[in-house]
């Protein structure tokens, strides 16, 4: 029988949907339009939402004054990186707490979590000297090996929970045709186990992009993703609103498109084991 | 019935996970410990000694020590009741039949890819500023005095920045838990006579619960180590009404480049994160047996 | 087949020779202010006149800019070639070893044409180690028009009770009009600089001959509580995290009468471009307490080299270039005089092109010949700096106690409670430093 889903029922939650989904966007939305205004307009009062003289001057200003490209390449290959390297050293590790469990499983993996907990500011003196002395600072490999030791728990965690979630006796089965530990991994586990893996992929790549205190603390000039790039736009002198405002949605931008295309993806494995 | 052979394989394939985390953990953490022992300021090099529990007693009997544990463990349970009560309403609103879920999941789930510092300096500047924000043009349109929320409600003002980035997740754990409800339940409940709800309180709430666990463990994690936001819209002022823990750490080896005092902080720190975690653990952890 | 891949190993070869194959990257950590920003777009001239030296930039906000090289320098971390610091980091980290000392950088440099206010706070033991980039003091801007309105005409030294007079006069609420601005947002550089160069000019010091905090004697009673009155009765909302850069937005678009800030702003704020009041600004010496001192600070940007850099020749000829009577002209012959990087040079203040396009040019220069860093209040203090005290724990404490100020400020303690919590702190500081003993 179907419901009583009339069409008022559906027209209002589709207005209280929208309207809510709008409150929260609505902070994004004003920045991409804050910065097609000058900076005069976007501190004018009564601000105005899209009546404006619209210009890419902020652009152009952002552009000229940092390496817009650079960074991102840098964000790029820092976020995918680290990413890559978590999910090589990740996918053996969850895979054997989710088949072969031993009594000590859940005990690991909440220690891992425990890691996570470290504050990083309390270690950044100890982190610094030995970045130093191995040559690590300003480069896109030392920031690759910490941003995978900081995201490796969760990533531990949310393929443990989603290789859980496929039935044991299909590895039985393929043990059983003579299929080796490898060839399990590869030919049988890891197909299952894609949505998992890419929805683990993106959800580090999206904590390793926005990742603040290590990109920034660690680089200078040559291997700073954008984290750094809008250090450099946070309250300068005179009016800034419009500028910040442009190199923020140049910052979110990409990030915000891939999680866009990708939230399907995304979705589908972020249950941490939450759907029975 | 695992074999020997595969326990000893599963064992090789956990290791370098367990070891690389380890080394992770061990070698700055020693390091800080040992740190935490001297008297070490950066900005004054060799004069380092050996000063017992000195900086321990520095940091726990600062002013500001009892001050910013409570306002941690408020900027987390805040942070904790508004994104799972939000995402709770946000999941049920979600998972009604409407037109253009796709682009509304969209719109709700955006704030979560936007970098702290980005969405701080955005919240900050262009609307809690009291002059030029957007929340201080839309009071003037009412005649209102504009409200200083940064000077006035600091810690209430972060709290609101945190939530908004973590509101997406959770209405998306919540979502996709919410959706693997099996409808017909719902349905027989209805035809039972029961209320929305009790329907929601007896059936949805309990089927919701092991979500919501995960929902506060994650964000437990990322939350007592909230930091930027903080950094850039207040500086943990005024006084220290919006300084956490994790804040009051950066301050001390960060902007006093006071090694030793911030290691022993860092230590404070490390340490009442594992005690959160262990009441984490004892009060949800059974949520998560599996 | 051959021949072109002759070509492309020729084409190569040429390309690898042309190309500046040993070019040194210098890496110049740098704060995000206009002047630097400037400084950045016009290094195509540095390039021309040194086609071997490259240059990668690293422009950061204030307090980023600052822990990043503190922890760099500290730790000799190498990441960059050449440093922007203060004041205030200059003779301390001198004092360390940790600068290379800038003595000679080239005949046509003119070291003796620097201000010597300026000069003074940056060199150690007779020796440069950090060549000013711009300098500072502070200074009343005030808005002609509306003190014409209010019936008043601003004296060229002001008194602090003139300044409350006139702040009470020119405030308009209802129309967004503020009498008077002034810092708030806590921060050693930022409300501390501030309101320690007014409690100088009502006899207030940070510590008396035995480095004990005097924030529990009167002077520093009468500053904080006339500065919250100033603040509260006339000021703009959201005072207490307004920093130099929201002030300057503030009176840029008329939202101040006056405004007690840096001489450097008054480039900005007579620059039609940005300010929408740039026809109406005056401007006058910080204001004094009829005590034989005023209120105004001495600060300057600078450039440094850090000790164990390998290419300390390179760096200095961009250090000799950024802050040579050349880069003045260069900026002066694209953005015009009155953008130049003030507060340098002697020579820039002989200037007739400057004189006549920079109306703050007099004010700024006599603002830094009245600081004085070695005596910076009434009484005799053990320390140098105006409104900092040049010793490695400033920074901590100086923010500490500006965090109780800001507190006040926005109204969270009372006067007496942040100036009692602000002693206590920075007892509690001192004497595990070994200050007191």
């Amino acid at each position: 029988m179907a419901r009583r889903a009339t069409g008022t029922r559906k027209l209002v939650v589709t207005a209280l949907a929208w309207a809510v989904g709008l409150a929260i966007f609505f902070p994004i939305l004003w920045t991409i339009l804050t910065s097609f205004k000058t900076e005069a307009e976007a501190i004018a009062s009564p601000p105005s939402l899209f009546a404006f003289r619209w210009t890419l001057e902020n652009y152009v200003e952002v552009n000229s004054r940092s390496d817009y490209f650079l960074h991102f390449m840098n964000s790029v290959v820092i976020s995918l990186g680290s990413t890559l390297l978590g999910l090589l050293i990740a996918i053996p590790a969850a895979w054997s707490m989710a088949f072969v469990p031993a009594k000590r499983t859940k005990d690991i993996l909440m220690w891992m979590l425990s890691t996570k907990m470290l504050p990083p500011v309390g270690v950044l003196v100890p982190i610094y000297l030995m970045f130093r002395d191995f040559g690590l600072l300003d480069t896109r490999i030392g920031l690759i090996v910490v941003l995978t030791l900081i995201n490796l728990p969760i990533i531990v965690w949310m393929l443990f929970t989603y290789f859980k979630e496929i039935p044991g006796e299909i590895l039985e089965a393929a043990r059983m045709d003579g299929a080796s530990l490898w060839d399990e991994v590869v030919y049988v586990l890891t197909p299952m186990a894609v949505p998992g893996i890419a929805s683990t992929l993106l959800l580090n790549i999206i904590l390793a992009w926005n990742e603040a205190f290590w990109t920034l603390n660690l680089t200078a000039a040559k291997a700073a993703p954008l984290t750094a790039f809008i250090a450099s736009y946070s309250s300068p002198e005179g009016l800034f609103y419009a500028k910040l405002s442009a190199a923020s949605t140049l910052a979110i931008a990409p990030i915000l498109i891939l999680g866009w295309f990708s939230q399907k993806q995304l979705v589908r494995g972020l249950t941490f084991g939450a759907v029975k | 019935m695992a074999t020997a052979h595969s326990r000893a394989a599963a064992r090789v394939m956990i290791s370098p996970a367990v070891i690389l985390l380890l080394g992770w953990m061990i070698v700055p953490l020693s390091m800080t410990v040992y740190f935490s022992f001297l008297s070490y300021n950066l900005l004054m090099p060799g004069m380092e000694e050996f000063i017992g529990f000195g900086n321990y007693e520095f940091f726990l009997t600062d002013p500001a020590f009892m001050e910013a544990l409570v306002n941690t463990l408020l900027l987390v349970g805040g942070v904790l009741v508004i994104t799972i009560v939000g995402g709770v309403g946000l999941a049920l609103l979600l998972d009604q039949p409407m037109w253009g879920q796709g682009i509304v999941r969209v719109l709700v789930i955006a704030p979560f890819f936007v970098m702290p510092t980005v969405s701080a300096l955005v919240w900050k500047n262009m609307f809690m500023n009291p002059v030029n924000g957007l929340f201080a043009h839309m009071a003037k349109a009412l005649g209102l005095p504009p409200f200083d929320f940064l000077a006035h409600a600091p810690l209430a003002s972060i709290i609101v920045i945190v939530a908004w980035q973590w509101l997406p997740f959770a209405t998306l754990i919540l979502l996709t838990a919410l959706q693997s409800l099996d409808k017909e339940q719902i349905e027989a409940a209805e035809m039972d006579g029961a209320s929305a709800f009790d329907r929601f309180r007896f059936i949805v709430l309990p089927h919701m619960s092991r979500a919501i666990t995960v929902v506060i463990l994650i964000q437990t994690i990322f939350l007592l180590s909230v930091f930027a936001e903080i950094l850039v819209t207040t500086n943990g002022g005024p006084g220290y009404a919006s300084t956490n823990i994790t804040y009051l750490v950066y301050a001390q080896s960060l902007l006093q480049f006071d090694v030793g005092g911030g290691s022993a902080g860092g230590i404070v720190a490390v340490i009442l994160a594992n005690i959160v975690a262990i009441f984490l653990m004892r009060m949800i952890g059974k949520n998560l047996e599996a | 087949m051959t021949t072109f891949i002759r070509a492309l190993l020729g084409a190569t070869a040429i390309s690898l020779a042309v190309s500046p194959a040993l070019a040194e990257k210098l890496t110049i950590a740098t704060v995000n202010n206009g002047d630097m920003i400037r400084m950045q777009k016009l290094t195509d001239d540095f390039a021309a006149k040194n086609p071997d030296i490259e240059l990668e930039w690293v422009t950061l906000e204030e307090n980023v800019l600052r822990q990043r090289v503190t922890t760099d320098i500290a730790t000799k971390g190498g990441q960059y070639d050449v440093m922007t610091i203060g004041t205030y980091e200059a003779p301390i980290w001198a004092k360390q070893g940790w600068l290379v000392a800038l003595d000679d950088l080239g005949a046509d440099y003119d070291v003796d044409d620097l201000l010597p206010a300026i000069r003074g706070g940056l060199t150690v033991d007779g020796k440069l180690y950090a060549a000013p980039f711009y300098g500072e003091s502070s200074m009343v801007m005030y808005r002609k028009d509306l003190m014409e309105k209010a019936g008043l005409t601003m004296p060229d030294a002001p008194t602090w009770d003139f300044i409350k007079e006139a702040a009470a006069a020119m405030t308009d609420k209802g129309n967004e009009v503020y009498g008077i601005c002034l810092r708030g947002k806590a921060g050693w550089g930022e409300n501390m600089a501030f309101l320690s160069a007014m409690a100088n000019s009502y006899g207030a010091r940070w510590f008396d001959m035995d480095w004990k905090p005097q924030f529990d004697s009167e002077a520093w009673k009468a500053t904080l509580t006339d500065y919250l009155d100033l603040m509260n009765n006339y000021g703009p909302p959201g005072a207490s995290s307004n920093g130099f850069n929201e002030n300057l937005a503030l009176f840029q678009t008329g939202k101040c009468g006056m405004w007690i800030d840096a001489t450097v702003a008054a480039s900005f704020v007579t620059n039609p471009n940005d300010s929408q009041v740039a026809e109406h600004v005056g401007f006058a010496l910080a204001p004094d307490k009829g005590l034989g001192k005023r209120g105004n600070w001495l600060w300057a940007w600078n450039l440094a080299i850090p000790a164990g850099s390998q290419k300390t020749e390179a760096a200095k000829k961009f250090i000799a270039w950024a802050t040579s009577k050349e880069y003045l002209e260069l900026v002066a012959s694209k953005e015009g005089w009155a953008n130049v990087p003030p507060g340098t040079r002697t020579s820039l203040y002989e200037n007739e092109n400057y004189l006549e396009a920079a109306p703050f040019a007099k004010m700024t220069l006599d603002s830094i010949n009245a600081a004085d860093p070695q005596k910076p209040t009434v009484d005799e203090v053990p320390y140098v700096g105006v409104q900092f005290v040049a010793i490695p724990e400033f920074q901590g404490i100086g923010t500490a106690v500006g965090q109780q100020f800001s507190a006040a400020l926005a109204g969270t303690v009372s006067a007496e409670q942040a100036l009692q919590s602000a002693q206590q702190t920075t007892e509690r500081t001192m004497r595990r430093a070994g200050y007191i003993k």
